[in-house]
C-alpha cells in the first residue's frame, strides 16, 4: 500500500517540483542578466585568436594584425557606425581604455571608412588601432554574428573571453578582468 | 484599347516583375549545376545566427548573405561539403548546424526520443502486468493466487 502511494503520488510530485525548480532557476538567471538566451557560445574561447590582417582606419601602423600584439593582452571590439548598441557602449569603451591599461583594437565591421572616421572624430577614439573590414571576411573568421562583440586575448595569443552586447565597466570587472588574471598566471 | 486587351497587357506586364522575385542572389549563381545543388543543400542546413529560426538560404540578413557568399566561394575553390561544414562550426559552433552532430554535448538530444520511448514502454509493461495480476488474483482461489505471487512478485 505504501509503495503504491509512493509510486502514484510522491514520485510524480517530486518530478514536477524538480522541473519547476529548473524552470524558475533559469528564469531567474535570465531576468538577472546572468543568462542571455540569444548568446551563442563561441567555440573560439581557449583557442588561438584567428589571424587578422586589415588596412588600418586609425592607428600607428598601416595594417592591423593579430600578430602585432604577441606577448601582451589586448581586446578586439567589433563595431560599426550602423549599430546603435555600439553608440551605447562608446562612453564605456573610452573609460575602459583609460582604466584597463589594455589596448582596445577596433574591428570596423561592414562599414564605410569615411563615416567611421567621422564617428570617431565626433565621439572620441577609444581604440589603440582600428582595422577596416568592409566585406566582413575577417569577422566571419572570428565567428562574429552581431555588433558589438568584445574579445579578450591573452599574452599567449589565446582568446580568454568573449562578451556579446554593449560593453560596460561592470562587464569588464566581472566577466573579462577575472579571466585575464587566470590567463597571465598560466 | 478594349478592356479585355488592356487586362491582358496588364497581366503580362505585371508578371514580368514576379520573375525578378526569384532572383534573390544574382551574384550567388554557380554555373555548374552540380555545384548549384550542393550550394542549395548546404545553405539549407546552416542556421542564420542573427535570425535564429531561419536557414542562411532563407534569410535576408547581412550576415546570412556573407555566409552564403562564403559557401559559394568555398564550393568554387573545390572544397568538400565536410570542409565547408567544418569551417562553419569552427567559427560558430555546432549551433550553426540544423543537424547537430553526435558528441558528448548532444548525445542526450539524440538519445531523448529512444529514452522516452523506452520509458513509456517500461511504464506500459508495469501497468499491464499489475493489471493482469489483479485480474488473476480476483477469483477467491487460494492456490491460484499463491502460485501467482510466488512466480510473479519475485523480481
Amino acid at each position: 500500500m505504501e509503495r503504491k502511494l509512493l509510486n502514484r503520488f510522491l514520485w510524480p510530485a517530486v518530478a514536477t517540483l524538480v522541473l519547476f525548480g529548473v524552470f524558475f532557476f533559469t528564469l531567474h538567471r535570465i531576468s538577472s542578466g546572468d543568462l542571455i538566451v540569444s548568446d551563442i557560445p563561441s567555440p573560439l574561447i581557449g583557442k588561438v585568436a584567428p589571424p587578422m590582417d586589415l588596412p588600418a582606419l586609425t592607428g600607428p601602423t598601416e595594417r592591423v594584425r593579430t600578430t602585432d600584439f604577441k606577448g601582451r593582452p589586448w581586446m578586439l571590439n567589433v563595431w560599426g557606425t550602423w549599430c546603435p548598441a555600439c553608440r551605447d557602449e562608446h562612453a564605456a569603451l573610452l573609460q575602459l581604455a583609460q582604466v584597463s591599461g589594455i589596448p582596445i583594437v577596433g574591428l570596423n565591421w561592414k562599414d564605410d571608412a569615411g563615416e567611421a572616421r567621422r564617428y570617431l572624430d565626433g565621439l572620441g577614439n577609444p581604440y589603440f588601432a582600428v582595422g577596416s573590414d568592409p566585406v566582413g571576411r575577417t569577422a566571419i573568421d572570428w565567428g562574429v554574428y552581431g555588433a558589438p562583440e568584445t574579445f579578450l586575448i591573452g599574452p599567449d595569443g589565446h582568446i580568454l573571453a568573449k562578451y556579446i552586447g554593449p560593453m560596460t565597466m561592470e562587464v569588464w570587472e566581472k566577466r573579462l578582468k577575472p579571466k585575464l588574471a587566470v590567463g597571465t598566471l598560466q | 484599347m478594349n478592356p479585355f486587351l488592356r487586362r491582358v497587357v496588364a497581366v503580362v506586364w505585371l508578371s514580368c516583375f514576379t520573375l525578378s522575385a526569384f532572383a534573390v542572389d544574382v551574384e550567388d549563381t554557380l554555373a555548374d549545376p552540380g555545384q548549384r545543388v550542393r550550394y542549395e543543400a548546404i545553405t539549407r542546413e546552416l542556421r542564420c545566427l542573427v535570425c535564429q529560426n531561419q536557414t542562411i538560404a532563407d534569410s535576408d540578413a547581412d550576415l546570412a548573405k556573407d555566409l552564403r557568399r562564403e559557401v559559394r566561394d568555398m564550393i568554387q575553390a573545390g572544397q568538400s561539403d565536410l570542409q565547408i561544414r567544418h569551417f562553419m562550426t569552427e567559427r560558430y559552433g555546432d549551433f550553426v548546424l540544423y543537424n547537430p552532430p553526435l558528441n558528448p554535448r548532444t548525445w542526450l538530444l539524440w538519445a531523448a526520443p529512444v529514452l522516452l520511448l523506452l520509458g513509456g514502454l517500461l511504464i506500459a509493461v508495469r501497468v499491464l502486468r499489475r493489471r493482469s495480476r489483479d485480474l488473476v488474483g480476483a477469483p477467491p482461489d487460494a492456490d491460484d493466487s499463491l502460485a501467482e505471487t510466488s512466480t510473479d512478485s519475485q523480481p
